[in-house]
């Protein structure tokens, strides 16, 4: 096992260095740059080609990229030009958002999920399978936006149960130490603020969680419906276990394994990105920042963030792994 | 009995959230204040740097005025040079030396005294400043009004318009200037001539920009310690919440704020900004989308509409299409667009036809201007004797922007090419990404012929607006008119203020005739309020001063 984790680690550095040079690329062929947006109505040509030559972009792509990866081995993924404040500062600050919402999502996703997927393939063609099957599709199907749209004005603005925007009550004054604001609750004793912060990842975390908890239904019903014609589970009833420990331990656990793959590539997923509920909801995280960076042309933090992500997302996966051996003994990682 | 590894998991995340919890120390002051004096504020865009010096974005700005103080500042509600910190002020004959008689007793946040010292050590920090402070991207507004440094590192930079500043006495300041100029004193309202604490200026290495030319990095100063006279102090700035809170300076010379703290929040999404504000998270928030003006005001809430400040107007490129240099083909176009029905359907309350290139609130405005009514058989006629009855034009606008002169861009576009087409020009659509494709496509090189763009003013002088607009040769306008640019010159250098607004009257009419694009509209942005705050006056700078909000009790 210790071997396997090394390998997956080691593979990651390649990996890492050719994405960097294909992003680095991509990124300057996005037409315009930094200078358009800094700089707005009030442009001149020669206030462009003054931040240009100061931002050093009038230099060979070659010699960027070499600077880039020189600054990147020195684990310095520079400043932001939107910003001016380091890459990593500004991940800092933001990622520990984007996780909280992932988490949250998927709580929601994985807690309802599982359980309706299992009970619906159990009552095949009954109500119960019809309305998930069906409920799942809509899920799917509704823009995030509009979902988030009419959770605000239900659950905020009529009933005022929840807050409509943010990641916590800007009154409450909170320490900071982790910028995992529940953690940071936690650790400090501010219940307050831990509550606050809890109550704000509601709604975007039912709003996030849509997509997911509807793949995790369908995938959760079609894999418990294929376990159930499986010859092990007549074999287990045929031989008088109790319908407890046929459903618990046999046929569960065996269809699991393609819902925690999937949970794996949705972790990935939302991670990198819950761009819309992030901006919708006012959520300080990555995903809404990283839409910003291309629109603003921050050469730094697209590079920087993108890469970090990567790094998360094979880290995940790579969790998701190790896991199969927990819930499948018979699968051994090599 | 088999471990059960579920089980055994959730009992080490039990016990990690046990060794967790009271595992740090919270350092949060007892603050002990009401609801009723702490006002949530919603904003567009995070503030980029405290420092407004370094600042051209409207939400640095914003906060700044709060903390800061400038020597002139605009009258409250209006566009007027009135007194900030200093009282009077009287050029010398030759309009190059200007000076500031300063009000006495003002202290800064920090407890340094405020005197024609500090005024001068601000303006030599500005003036002096080397390496990436000569950045056009770091000191944007010193470089638009001054052009230079004291030493430029750059020869793209002109000669510096200010001189020397020279303190008098404790309360008298003289600024001297290289020529006489329309931005003295009017630019001087500018957030980013606001005068700091000199002790914090250097406490905090104020002018030590870090980094290197590819990644500027502020000081302490510009992010943790923004030190002014205003009526607020900076308390805290929690990027990760996207929220800075400023409280009351207790000891400020004025008025006192009525709140104890004022929180600027940053909600990006226009309608989460109005759901926010109706279900409480916020107490009021700026850039009001059109649309929900007139359903926030049937809601009860405290709808404010600033005096418009603004101008949009259609470009037109006379080097991409030569047809353009034709007068009369540009006499055609400003006949065929209804701009009154544009106003009436696509525009805010409120909003007015523009006949000049700035707004009747600046003065300088004349009413006396060549005016180009709707009339398309006029249009039709002009073209033929042109000979261009087969006019093909490329027409950008920009697909996902809203600017204050320009809430709805596609909209504006549908109507006024449809309008072009009645009379028999053929118009070729060309849609393109705000920042940068558009920015770029219309105001540099000479592709396009048609375009929306427009201005907000910095300040109340005239020069602001039809001086960035026309007094040089531009890529977006694409024309070389000598005698234009002599005329704006001319007004520019004149000292006189009555003598100065003849000339800008004039300007407009020369301007009118020539007709390098059509101006056509003035939007009034909005700004609002929830139902229990009142005493925030609109502002056309949006200069609003937060020191006099307060809730209803």
């Amino acid at each position: 096992m210790f071997r396997f984790i090394v390998r997956r680690l080691l593979q990651l550095i390649p990996t890492l260095f050719g994405l960097s040079l294909l992003l680095f690329i991509w990124v300057r062929r996005l037409p315009g740059g930094p200078e358009d947006a800094i700089l707005g109505e009030r442009a001149t040509p020669e206030m462009r080609a003054a931040i240009r030559r100061s931002m050093g972009l009038d230099e060979p792509i070659l010699v960027q990229y070499g600077r880039f990866v020189q600054r990147l081995l020195r684990l310095d993924l520079g400043t932001s030009s939107s910003t001016k404040r380091p890459v990593v500062e500004e991940f800092l600050e933001r990622f520990p958002g984007t996780v909280e919402l992932t988490i949250t999502a998927l709580v929601i996703a994985i807690g309802v999920g599982i359980p309706l997927g299992y009970l619906a393939a159990r009552r095949r063609g009954q109500l119960l399978d019809h309305l998930s099957v069906g409920g799942s599709l809509v899920g799917i199907c509704v823009p995030i936006f509009f979902l988030a749209y009419v959770l605000k004005a239900i659950f905020s603005e009529n009933l005022g149960w929840f807050p409509s925007s943010g990641r916590q009550d800007p009154t409450i004054e909170a320490t900071r130490i982790t910028n995992f604001f529940v953690l940071d609750g936690l650790m400090t004793r501010e219940w307050d603020a831990a509550m606050d912060a809890l109550w704000h990842l509601v709604l975007p975390g039912l709003a996030l969680a849509s997509i997911p908890l509807a793949i995790i239904v369908r995938i959760t019903r079609a894999s418990v419906l294929e376990v159930l014609n499986e010859d092990f589970v007549r074999t287990a009833e045929a031989k008088g276990l109790t319908e407890r420990t046929v459903r618990g331990r046999h046929v569960l656990r065996n269809s699991l394994l393609p819902v925690v793959t999937s949970i794996g590539l949705l972790t990935g997923g939302l991670l990198s990105g819950a761009v819309l509920t992030e901006t919708v909801f006012a959520f300080t995280g990555i995903g809404a920042f990283i839409y910003e960076a291309i629109g603003q042309r921050d050469y730094p933090v697209l590079l920087g963030f993108i890469m970090i992500i990567s790094v998360v997302y094979v880290l995940v996966n790579l969790l998701v792994d190790l896991s199969y051996s927990l819930i499948d003994p018979r699968v051994r990682v090599r | 009995m088999r471990a059960s590894r579920p089980k055994a998991a959730v009992a080490a995340i039990a016990v990690a959230a046990l060794a967790v919890a009271g595992c740090a120390e919270s350092d949060r002051e007892d603050s002990g204040g009401s609801n009723n004096d702490t006002l949530v504020f919603g904003v567009a865009h995070d503030p980029k740097v405290l420092d407004p010096s370094f600042a051209s974005d409207g939400e640095s700005l914003r906060v700044a005025r709060q903390i800061f103080e400038t020597l002139v500042r605009p009258e409250e509600g209006g566009t007027k040079v009135s007194p900030g910190l200093a009282e009077s002020w009287t050029p010398d004959e030759a309009g190059t030396t200007w000076t500031f008689k300063l009000r006495s007793g003002v202290k800064f946040h920090d407890g340094t005294d405020f005197n024609a010292e500090a005024v001068c050590v601000n303006f030599n920090r500005w003036y002096n400043a080397t390496g990436l402070m000569q950045s056009p991207d770091v000191t944007a507004y010193w470089q638009d009004v001054m052009g230079g440094f004291a030493q430029n590192e750059d020869e793209g930079l002109s000669e510096s318009l200010f001189k020397s500043c020279a303190a008098k006495d404790a309360t008298t300041v003289d600024l001297t200037f290289t020529r006489a100029s329309s931005k003295v004193p009017a630019a001087l309202m500018l957030p980013s001539f606001s005068i700091h604490s000199p002790t914090a200026l250097e406490k905090y290495d104020a002018d030590n920009i870090g980094g290197t030319a590819t990644d500027v990095k502020y000081p302490e100063y510009a992010t943790k310690h923004p030190t002014g006279t205003g009526p607020f102090k900076f308390k805290n700035w929690d990027i990760a919440n996207k929220s800075l809170t400023i409280e009351r300076n207790d000891d400020y010379w004025g008025d006192k704020a009525k709140l104890k703290t004022l929180i600027f929040r940053t909600i990006s999404e226009e309608n989460a900004r109005k759901q926010a504000l109706s279900s409480g998270d916020v107490d009021g928030y700026d850039l009001v989308g059109p649309a929900d003006v007139e359903p926030l005001k049937s809601e009860g809430f405290n709808v404010l509409t600033r005096p418009a400040f603004n101008i949009l107007y259609l470009g037109m490129n006379q080097e991409g299409n030569p047809k353009l240099a034709d007068l009369k083909v540009r006499q055609a176009i400003a006949h065929a667009i209804n701009r009154q029905a544009l106003v009436d359907s696509k525009l805010p309350p409120k909003a007015k036809v523009a006949t000049n290139f700035f707004p009747d609130t600046v003065e300088g405005w004349n009413g006396d201007v060549t005016t180009y009514d709707y009339d398309v058989d006029k249009a039709k006629q002009l073209l033929a004797e042109a000979g261009a009855a087969d006019l093909t034009l490329r027409f950008h606008y920009p697909t996902d922007v809203t600017r204050p002169y320009m809430p709805n861009p596609k909209d504006l576009f549908e109507l006024v090419s449809a309008d072009l087409e009645a009379a028999g020009i053929t118009v070729e659509p060309i849609p393109l990404k705000w920042s940068p494709d558009y920015l770029n496509a219309t105001t540099s090189g000479s592709e396009h012929d048609l375009h929306f763009l427009g201005w907000t003013g910095d300040y109340g002088d005239a020069y602001n607006f039809i001086g960035t607009f026309f007094d040089r040769q531009k890529d977006e306008w694409g024309f070389d008119n000598p005698a234009l640019f002599a005329q704006f010159q001319d007004a520019d250098s004149t000292p006189d203020m009555a003598e100065r607004v003849e000339k800008y009257k004039a300007l407009n009419k020369t301007i009118m005739d020539f007709l390098p694009g059509v101006p056509v509209s003035h939007s009034p942005p909005t700004i609002v309020f929830g139902k229990d705050v009142t005493g925030v006056k609109a502002s056309p700078l949006t200069d609003e001063r937060f020191a006099s909000a307060e809730f209803k009790s």
